[in-house]
């Protein structure tokens, strides 16, 4: 399956969780063990969390709750679907999931790339801050909500209140887009924009495979940045 | 001046149903269209500690001799799972309170008065500072649901987690951090523009209720290799059911805030309307922990109102393990003090009653993200000054404990207690005083 071959394999139908967590942690960038091979995850919450080095871990199957939780550094690819929370407060390095994603992909985020080859449930991206964050398939209801920073990229759709509340995220969806949140509207896709859309996909590893001007760009209209009665209509 | 004059008139009288505050509140409202927001806590009249005595010892409870009989005080927080649980030397804590709505020197005061005597500080929404971590020797690090400067690194340098859930001052309500308050610093720990008013979440945003709850406690636990201490902290609302399912969780500690608990910034309705005062929720939590063989397994910290040694000793009698304090800590730093009226009354309040901590304008220099006013507290006497207040509180409840003959703070018990009001009797589950009556044991909460 693998071109490379693994340093370590750990197979959570035999071995505990915390052992695989654990070993993650001991390894760092001068560790021998850099490639890893997770088998049987029968949708085991809090797999391959709190890494902070550059390891690569692939994982054979699905996986549930708040896989990649808080990563740094590491390149983690699910070849399955990912349960709720799905590399939840990353703060670097790139999370691929090849199938779909539950709610709450991305939460919190701070940095590095989250790439969900399916699709992924409500509140992708929710309070994003500084992520960036592709989804091939559509995204659900309140996406990207009170999103900080980062970008969202959408080749599908997007639900209900997508970016309600938003803050300095940037939203790009190809399709359709079911209503904006509070505070969220379609903004120019002006040439940085198109540039921007450019170097996120080419990080990605998609430059080339969508036509960028197919996108649509989204963003906060700033109007609840600060309290006022006037907007009372908006809470 | 005429024939009527000798008559007796009715002097002026204010409805107690409209008084002058109410009235005040309907023309605030009126002239500005908006809700008061302010800090602190409720201000209105509550059962309290005050509501309840110590029994002492006397013929049939023998005392222990105060200066020469030993009465411990240390607390062990977190043995049901952290491969490192805390040690406290004593059983008062600092609350949580963000920097943000905390200049950097009073977080670094907090930290300085509680290292000097052995217990622990707690970050706040916004993150952990090099300062509070630097000055504190065992710091208790706030999970929340802005996860506004949540990182793993600063995880790992926590000697322990606490899941917000609520707070006592807004049980159901998220933050608010004003625009006037987000500096430079401020902005940049949160991955947000300067001057902006900061939403925090009242929901956490990947997990809701106590199923995923146990979800994301054994991720934080993975994370953190088992070491940590994992603590719930609940608003007080239905301390019944929010303990047992923090427990069912797997919650190391459980945090009961009662709606005396202050806050940076909330409406005045919101914290004097909503909630439960700490008096009537500490035995409804204390029973769901019993009712679970989980007393004294998962610690209880309660907090919201303790002033004093001797709401401390109350609060223990009841069955918390530990308590925690905001308002008295702030208090004990220089917040709202005298020395400053002149400000105060510039801002048209009074020593004593500034709660308008939203603003910035502290005179202080506590509430505020302004260099200047900031630069007024000491971090190093104000430190000082809160350590001084903290011994004071562990030698108060002391005194109270030997008295009832107790050798350790944790061996006092809802025994020793009585009440002076039917009110307050019901709610801690104590007799009145002077009776065999105890209220309100009908059961269920």
């Amino acid at each position: 399956m693998n071109a490379v071959m693994p340093d370590t394999t750990f197979d959570l139908g035999t071995t505990p969780l915390r052992e695989l967590n654990a070993a993650l942690h001991k390894a760092s960038a001068e560790s021998n063990a850099r490639r890893w091979r997770v088998l049987n995850p029968n949708g085991r919450h809090a797999v391959a969390v709190g890494i902070h080095a550059p390891l690569t871990v692939e994982i054979e199957g699905n996986v549930g709750y708040y896989c990649a939780g808080m990563n740094a550094e590491a390149s983690i690819i699910v070849h399955g679907n990912a349960g709720q929370g799905v590399a939840e407060n990353m703060m670097s390095g790139f999370v691929h999931v090849k199938g779909d994603a539950s709610q709450s992909a991305g939460a919190t985020a701070h940095g590095g790339m989250l790439l969900i080859d399916g699709n992924a449930s409500a509140r992708c991206g929710i309070s994003m801050k500084g992520v960036d964050i592709v989804v091939k398939g559509s995204v659900g209801h309140m996406s990207a909500f009170m999103g900080q920073s980062g970008a969202l990229i959408v080749f599908g759709d997007a639900g209900e209140a997508l970016g309600d509340s938003l803050y300095e995220a940037k939203l790009f969806v190809r399709g359709t887009v079911k209503s904006l949140g509070a505070d969220c509207i379609a903004k120019e896709m002006r040439d940085e924009h198109k540039a921007l859309l450019h170097d996120k996909l080419t990080a990605a590893g998609l430059a080339g495979s969508v036509d960028i001007s197919e996108f649509k760009r989204y963003g906060s209209a700033r109007n609840l940045y600060n309290f006022h009665v006037d907007n009372v209509d908006a809470y | 001046m005429t024939a009527h004059s000798n008559v007796p008139r009715t002097p002026p009288r204010f409805s107690a149903t409209f008084d002058p505050a109410t009235l005040a509140e309907i023309r605030r409202a009126a002239a500005t269209g908006i809700y008061d927001i302010r800090g602190a806590g409720t201000k209105r009249k509550l059962p309290h500690f005050d509501d309840l005595l110590f029994l002492g010892a006397s013929m049939s409870r023998y005392p222990l001799e105060g200066y020469r009989e030993k009465c411990s005080t240390e607390v062990v927080l977190g043995t049901r799972f952290a491969k490192k649980p805390i040690h406290l030397k004593t059983p008062v804590t600092i609350a949580g309170m963000s920097f943000g709505a905390l200049s950097a020197q009073a977080k670094e005061a907090l930290g300085r008065g509680a290292t000097l005597v052995g217990t622990s500080t707690t970050t706040g929404d916004g993150g952990m500072t090099a300062e509070e971590r630097a000055q504190s020797q065992t710091l208790v690090y706030q999970y929340l649901p802005s996860r506004y400067g949540m990182n793993p690194v600063d995880l790992r340098k926590a000697d322990a987690i606490e899941i917000v859930i609520g707070q006592g001052a807004k049980p159901g309500g998220g933050g608010m951090l004003l625009g006037q308050k987000i500096s430079d610093r401020v902005a940049n720990m949160r991955n947000l523009p300067k001057g902006i008013d900061q939403r925090s979440a009242c929901r956490h945003p990947d997990w809701t209720g106590p199923d995923d709850l146990e979800i994301k406690i054994e991720e934080l636990r993975e994370i953190t290799d088992w070491e940590k201490p994992i603590y719930v902290k609940v608003g007080a609302s239905r301390p019944y059911y929010d303990v047992a399912l923090a427990v069912k969780s797997g919650a190391d500690v459980v945090v009961l805030d009662g709606m005396q608990g202050g806050t940076a910034a909330t409406q005045d309705v919101f914290i004097e309307q909503v909630g439960l005062p700490i008096l009537a929720a500490i035995r409804p939590a204390v029973k769901a922990l019993q009712d679970l063989g989980m007393h004294r397994k998962v610690q209880l910290i309660v907090s919201g109102g303790i002033r004093s040694g001797a709401d401390m000793a109350k609060a223990l009698a009841l069955g918390a393990d530990a308590v925690a304090i905001g308002t008295a800590a702030l208090v004990a730093l220089g917040d709202n003090d005298p020395q400053w009226e002149e400000e105060y009354q510039k801002l048209g309040t009074t020593a004593g009653a500034y709660d308008d901590w939203h603003e910035g304008l502290d005179p202080a220099g506590i509430t505020t993200q302004d260099p200047v006013l900031a630069a007024r507290l000491d971090p190093v006497k104000a430190g000082r000054r809160l350590a001084n207040f903290l011994s004071v509180m562990t030698l108060e409840a002391q005194t109270i404990a030997r008295a009832c003959g107790k050798s350790h703070l944790h061996n006092l018990e809802p025994e020793d207690l009585v009440s002076l009001t039917i009110e307050a009797a019901a709610m801690a589950g104590v007799p009145l005083a002077g009776t065999g009556w105890v209220p309100g044991q009908t059961g269920g909460y």
